[in-house]
């Protein structure tokens, strides 16, 4: 049994939300630096490059990357031999949460009831999903998510008979009604299978994903790809100006599911799908 | 075409921008988001005075992050701009004359921005810390307890923005998409 105190939780949250909101993720500059070089819209390119300069300037002078700094998802794994001590987990989570969003300088945009909406000031509660894996470590993801995309997120219950054809049109469809309220070039997170509620979470889970890691399934993979071909040839472009370049990635995330049933929910994110990962 | 214009935006000026203009705005401007549009909408229903004159004015859909020390403003940029469709017609009837932010507008919208000669124009959504270098000063001057989403009076200086809706109502997210 390892002991881990949930202080070193606390600091490492805190540490990855102020990183994720002012970096782009390795993976993602990658894919964001091809978009620039083969976008053949010329207002689809000053877009492009301006969000590019956004990202230089965002480093450099530790402005966050975009004013929604996002409600703060957390995807948090603790390992069966760790011992969790110093306090309860899901207040260390908040207050690492807390100190990131405060002493980071990232706007506060959660409020504390949806109807009655007053501000919390500290951007708590984070939303948190705890996992229980085998081994001695605890694996944080950190995915502070902006509300323009979100909003434009969608989960459809389709039938088993639409099959995949039916998944694909459900994909287009949510990206051609996001268009440019979701800050294109999207990443298009999509989770098929589960229930209602899993398959949201595996949608939101497939935008964490790294892009340099494949999906071991040969349908997804082909999903994938072609999805990202098809939004492509949406036109809808960089800022929705027009452009070859709608969407960035495509990634799929599948889970057996009911016989009666083939859930799809589609999580879009905007070009810049902040996500910060550590082993604890 | 480039053009370079000062804010408050004159009735000529907004006339003369077509879709598809990529325009500098240099003056004045409010920010106003989902909250303060509601309190402005809550003030016209009781009869009471808009905290800020109508006439001319351009609102920035925008509640910026945290300014750090020596900074006028944090990051910077649009937020989804049909979210304050419910409202806009009416404010553009008391004489709005701009509105930025980012995203599709409704038809009630684009009708109250060609009754009166208006214009919409989008900011590169997701550029927040290279839009706050073209704003050089920041003052809140209504509804301090809404906090991000309170009412800002900025200083911007060529604030790069691109005109999607024009007073004809040309709409540039419905003719660009279908040229790719």
């Amino acid at each position: 049994m390892r002991e881990v105190n949930v202080s070193e939780i606390t600091s490492n949250i805190k540490e990855m939300c102020i990183e994720a909101n002012h970096y782009l993720s390795p993976d993602m500059k990658k894919v964001f630096q091809e978009a620039v070089e083969s976008e053949k819209s010329s207002l689809g390119k000053q877009v492009l490059d301006q969000l590019n300069e956004n990202l230089d300037i965002a480093a450099a002078d530790m402005i966050p990357i975009c004013q929604d700094t996002g409600m703060a998802v957390v995807f948090i794994n603790v390992g069966q031999d760790v011992h969790l001590v110093g306090g309860d987990i899901t207040d260390a989570i908040n207050e690492g949460v807390r100190q990131g969003y405060v002493e980071g300088y990232l706007r506060k945009s959660v409020v504390s009831d949806p109807i009655i909406r007053e501000n919390t000031k500290d951007n708590t509660p984070a939303v948190i999903h705890y996992g229980i894996v085998p081994g001695d470590k605890v694996e944080i993801t950190v995915a502070p998510k902006g509300f323009g995309s979100e909003n434009m997120s969608r989960v459809f219950m389709l039938k088993p008979a639409d099959g995949i054809e039916g998944v694909k049109e459900a994909i287009l469809t949510a990206v051609k009604d996001a268009g440019p309220n979701a800050c294109p070039p999207m990443v298009v997170g999509v989770g098929v299978g589960g229930t209602f509620e899993q398959c949201a979470l595996l949608a939101k889970k497939a935008l964490t994903r790294n892009l340099e890691e494949e999906s071991p399934i040969e349908y997804v993979r082909e999903l994938e790809a072609e999805m990202l071909e098809k939004i492509n040839a949406l036109g809808i472009g960089p800022g929705g100006l027009g452009g070859t370049k709608t969407a960035l990635a495509v990634n799929v995330e599948t889970y057996p599911t009911h016989i009666a049933g083939l859930p799809v929910g589609i999580n879009i994110c905007c070009h810049v799908n902040r996500h910060a990962h550590r082993v604890i | 075409m480039d053009r370079h214009i000062n804010a408050p935006i004159s009735d000529e000026d907004a006339k003369n921008l077509r879709a598809g203009d990529y325009v500098y705005i240099t003056g004045t401007i409010y920010t106003a988001r989902d909250a303060a549009h509601k309190r402005m909408a809550e003030a016209l229903a009781a009869g009471e005075k808009l905290p800020i004159d109508m006439e001319g004015t351009i609102i920035y859909y925008m509640g910026p992050s945290p300014a750090r020390e020596g900074r006028p403003i944090g990051s910077a940029g649009p937020t989804t701009a049909s979210r304050m469709d419910k409202y806009a017609p009416d404010l553009l009837d008391l004489g709005l004359k701009g509105m930025i932010g980012k995203g599709k507008r409704s038809q009630s919208v684009q009708d109250a921005i060609v009754r009166n000669g208006a214009v919409y124009f989008a900011a590169v959504g997701g550029a927040g810390a290279l839009l706050s270098k073209r704003i050089l000063a920041s003052e809140v001057i209504a509804y301090d307890d809404l906090g991000t989403e309170a009412i800002r009076k900025l200083e911007v200086e060529d604030f790069p923005v691109i005109v999607v809706i024009d007073s004809e109502g040309n709409n540039l997210y419905e003719t660009v998409v279908k040229e790719f």
